[in-house]
């Protein structure tokens, strides 16, 4: 017999089998829908729909709590006994857990907890495919290649605990990216944007500004390696401060071990990072960048805990007035380094009270270099968070104002933490979508920003 | 200190069954229902995949555990071709209904598709390359004890004891470990008569020891080299690689780094370990032989490949000691299989002959649409959720047979750098300009180890890179080492892919000093 039920008759039923000192439940319900394109036709398509149930088992022993994380995907009834046992023993076999903590208790019930889970299909895109076939068609006309995605997901996640948290969120998650190369592939433009639905967003109205694009880069430009004053894009911008919070642990800061420690010991919370009056910040009720209020953790890691499941998740500002506030932590984090228990995010939101859009800013440029976005980011040394990674699909040289013709791509080396420091201006705040780690993080809003040296370590020939 | 896995080293793998509980699915009644709704419906060719696939994390942190998880994934995919376009879907539901269902599923994307297509005026119709039937085939990989069959007790015993070696060790302030390890199960039909039922099993274990100097603030690292494998929980007690030996000697490098000089930026010759050259040809030679990305079906998110299809036969990729292949067949290999994903047998043949691009990693769509004749069988999917997609074959530099030691590789070099270990790696959407760093680099004074330096990456074009290459290492030095992340697609999908490689011998390299490179 295979499980038919509600997804909280699930939780409810494991917690029931549950013999464990402590039980936390996690059923997720997945759907998704996609398109893949390339040279103006699609190459594959698919819908998809899953469920993963999580069951975590908490095991008090003389020497500590152990846990123990098992996940399994289209359980059967006859499987859920076997699954939460099966947590149990590993939690048995894997010693005290040294993020132990008691599992969360009061966070109110979720509305919704007995309905049954949100569900995308193909129907997502029952406005947008045909739109896309007319980007196709107008791209073929104008001479234009066009490559690219778009994915929508729906995750409706239940969080049931044997300390009585109710919990459910639905997230859903769109991504559209639009890559326009010229049919000798010499010129390349993106553009990308997350929606929430594939109700706002219009291919048509991006092959026309990826056909502007192209049309910039029709005057080549070489330049060599070198400090340019350059703009960061909000894409740009987006992808090296993800990358900044994923190394922003509290407790590897305060071990001594990441760009946010300081030297002789602790950490640089209250150290100011940038002379702009830069506010980092995530906010589950970020309009149109919602994500999860309460912590919804798979596993423990250096940035989690599975004990922390259910745990609020508040507003939280990493950087203020340009000062690092915040680092990530856990419960169990946050009591070593006796820093403030701050959950990881779902969005990210850099704002500096800037006012200019980015043409505004390349208006306001003598000299300098208009990136699109950044690709292939990797971290060269964790002391000063060191990245490269490349330039791509589009490196503009703007003089007196106005872009006057494409440049060759660069790899850079710079380090986040850096920029900020030396960042000039920050632009208007807007929603973006990261290029490069929007597998992972998809919920941003950045700013534009004027760097008056970026690093372009080396020319890069690729387009 | 390196250890050969030479493919026949160690013990003989035992030779396993089918997991029962995985046979005992109902493999072939599903398929057929599938299959089945999928020619009542016209299409021109099906496929039904069913998969299991247990992965499971094992950490710790200074010898504590800090987290693990043990997921197993099960569901199915039905891709269609109807109507010239492809069709996906995937389900969890293990009826004859449900899978029914999923394939009419796929079949409506396909009529999505083709509306699409039509829309844009094209007339592209997707044709595959024909394929020998293989009618009901297993295949198990090779290893001996199952990972998942070892208590977790033991596996937490183990991991705290390597993390209590290195913590005993003066100057190691932390130590992080981490085993990973997966278990594949797959089964196969298509509307052709293939069937085809896989085991895969493979394991990767990693320890990283971490020195902090309190007073100047200053830390840095050192990891493991041993690379994963498709071998079992024997990698981990002796089989395939030297724990003991490379444990004992990481307090000492370590140590060794913290106070190395930091290194001048400029050019030297490089003589690039095994543990370090995999990732650059993974990079390098790897990805930019896919096919599928070499002709733009990667353009939008991985991007494309500077050996466009135009160069096969022509382009010089390298010195005419560069050889390399692509094989599904290595033993222990990662990217090792039966058949892939399109029910394909499992081959090896030449990518680069004597410095010469010969070659490309193709899947039956890419076969038929360049006339180059059979798949080589690349296609691979990284569970049932997703479609397969061109991947990776486990794609090696070979040795020269006749080829020097390391150490005498190191004899040839008067002013050079010695580089062991990979850590950070980027390369353009073209595959040109890339940039690599290691876990350890030691400088060469005529022809001898004086000692390591920090702060080093090299950066070079991939042609520039292997045209340099003077010398490759003999069979001695060869060592497959491999990844389980490689990231490609969109969705995205990770796969496991292995390489093989002598120590080879590079001149005139550019060498980065990366604390200059922060502006520091």
């Amino acid at each position: 017999m295979r499980i038919r039920t509600k997804p909280h008759e699930i939780v409810e039923r494991a917690l029931e089998l549950s013999t464990a000192d402590g039980c936390v439940v996690i059923a997720d319900e997945e759907s998704s829908a996609n398109l893949r394109w390339a040279g103006n036709a699609l190459t594959t398509n698919g819908v998809t729909r899953g469920r993963t149930l999580t069951v975590i088992a908490t095991v008090n022993g003389k020497e500590g709590t152990a846990s123990g994380v098992v996940s399994r995907s289209a359980v059967t009834a006859e499987e859920l006994e076997p699954l939460v046992r099966a947590a149990e023993a590993a939690a048995r076999g894997a010693g005290p857990a040294e993020d132990a903590q008691p599992l969360v208790t009061g966070t109110p019930a979720s509305p919704g907890f007995t309905d049954g889970p949100a569900e995308t299909s193909s129907a997502v895109f029952t406005d947008f495919a045909p739109a896309l076939g007319e980007a196709f068609a107008r791209a073929r006309a104008g001479g234009r290649e066009l490559y690219g995605f778009a994915h929508h997901t729906m995750v409706s996640t239940y969080v049931g605990t044997s300390t009585g948290l109710r919990l459910r969120h639905d997230q859903p998650t769109g991504t559209l990216e639009v890559n326009a190369k010229s049919p000798d592939r010499s010129r390349s433009a993106w553009a990308g944007r997350y929606t929430r639905d594939f109700k706002d967003v219009d291919p048509t109205a991006l092959d026309a500004e990826l056909a502007v694009r192209l049309g910039w880069a029709e005057r080549k430009i070489d330049l060599p390696a070198g400090r340019y004053e350059t703009i960061l894009p909000p894409t740009a911008v987006a992808d090296l401060l993800i990358y900044q919070m994923w190394s922003a642990a509290a407790r590897d800061a305060a071990e001594g071990r990441t760009v946010f420690s300081k030297p002789g010991g602790g950490t640089r919370v209250g150290e100011r990072l940038s002379g702009l009056p830069l506010t980092l910040r995530s906010d589950p009720a970020a309009p149109g960048l919602e994500s999860a209020p309460f912590v919804i953790a798979h596993s423990s890691g250096d940035d989690a805990s599975a004990f922390d499941n259910g745990l609020p998740v508040p507003a939280t500002e990493w950087i203020s007035g340009g000062e690092l506030a915040r680092l990530t932590t856990t419960r169990h984090s946050a009591a070593l380094t006796g820093l403030p228990t701050a959950p990881g995010f779902g969005n990210l939101i850099l704002d500096a009270g800037g006012e200019k859009s980015l043409e505004e800013m390349v208006a306001a440029t003598e000299r300098g270099l208009l990136l699109t976005c950044l690709w292939y980011i990797r971290e060269v040394d964790p002391a000063t968070l060191l990245l490269t990674g490349l330039t791509r699909d589009g490196v503009y040289l703007v003089e007196n104002g106005q872009v006057v013709g494409a440049v060759n791509n660069f790899r850079f080396n710079e380090s986040p933490v850096d920029l900020l420091s030396r960042a000039s201006e920050a632009g208007r705040t807007e929603k973006t979508l990261p290029r490069e780690w929007n597998d992972y993080f998809t919920r941003t809003a950045m700013p534009a920003l004027r760097i008056p040296d970026f690093n372009m370590s080396s020319v890069s020939q690729g387009v | 200190m390196i250890v050969a896995t030479d493919p026949h080293h160690g013990r003989t793998s035992v030779p396993h069954s089918i997991d029962a509980a995985f046979a005992a699915l109902p493999l072939r009644a599903l398929a057929d229902a599938a299959l089945a709704r999928a020619r009542a419906l016209g299409s021109d060719h099906a496929d039904f995949r069913l998969e299991r696939i247990r992965s499971a994390s094992w950490r710790q942190r200074d010898a504590r555990p800090s987290g693990g998880s043990d997921t197993t994934d099960l569901g199915y995919a039905v891709r269609v071709v109807h109507g010239g376009s492809w069709g996906f879907a995937s389900g969890v539901d293990l009826t004859m209904d449900g899978a029914a269902k999923v394939a009419s599923q796929a079949v409506a994307m396909a009529q999505l598709s083709a509306k699409v297509i039509k829309a844009a005026g094209s007339d592209e119709r997707v044709e595959l390359a024909d394929e020998p039937v293989h009618e009901d085939r297993t295949w198990v990989s090779a290893y001996e004890v199952n990972p998942f069959e070892v208590a977790d007790e033991e596996k937490a015993a183990l991991l705290a004891d390597f993390s209590a070696r290195l913590l005993r060790a003066d100057g190691v302030a932390h130590v992080d470990a981490s085993l990973l390890a997966v278990h594949e199960n797959k089964f196969y039909a298509d509307t052709a008569g293939t069937v085809t039922t896989q085991q895969r099993v493979r394991i990767h274990p990693e320890l990283t020891a971490v020195a902090v100097d309190g007073t100047t603030g200053e830390f840095d690292s050192m990891r493991t080299i041993a690379p994963p494998a498709g071998r079992g929980w024997e990698y981990l007690t002796g089989t395939g690689w030297d724990w003991d030996s490379e444990l004992e000697r990481i307090p000492e490098l370590l140590a060794e780094k913290m106070r190395a000089p930091s290194v001048r930026a400029g050019r030297y010759d490089l003589v690039v370990d095994p543990s370090n050259l995999w990732l650059t040809i993974h990079e390098s030679i790897g990805h930019a032989t896919e096919l599928d990305r070499a002709l733009g079906y990667e353009a939008a998110y991985a991007g494309t490949s500077f050996a466009t299809f135009d160069q096969l036969n022509k382009l010089t990729y390298g010195s005419s000691v560069m050889n390399v292949t692509g094989d599904r067949t290595a033993p222990h290999g990662l990217a090792t299989i039966g058949y892939d994903d399109e029910g394909v047998e499992a081959q090896s043949w030449d990518l680069v002959k004597d410095g010469t691009l010969v070659g490309y990693q193709l899947d039956r769509r890419i076969a038929k649409l360049t006339g180059l004749g059979r798949s080589n069988g690349c296609a691979y999917a990284d569970s049932p959720g997703h479609v397969p997609v061109q991947r990776m074959a486990n794609v090696s530099l070979q040795p020269d047979p006749g080829g020097l030691s390391t150490e005498d590789l190191i004899g040839g070099v008067e002013r050079g750098i010695y580089v062991v270990g990979d850590r950070s790696w980027s390369i353009d959407m073209q595959r040109y300009n890339f940039q690599f760093t290691g876990q350890r680099f030691f400088r060469i004074e005529n022809g001898k180890l004086a000692g390591q330096l920090r702060d080093v990456a090299y950066q070079a074009t991939t042609t520039d890179f292997w045209g340099s290459m003077e010398k490759v290492g003999g069979p001695q030095t060869y060592v497959l080492g491999g990844a389980f992340n490689c990231g490609k697609a969109q969705p995205g999908q990770v796969a496991a892919v292995s390489h093989g490689c002598p120590s080879a011998l590079f001149r005139d390299v550019n060498i980065l000093n990366t604390t200059q490179e922060a502006g520091r």
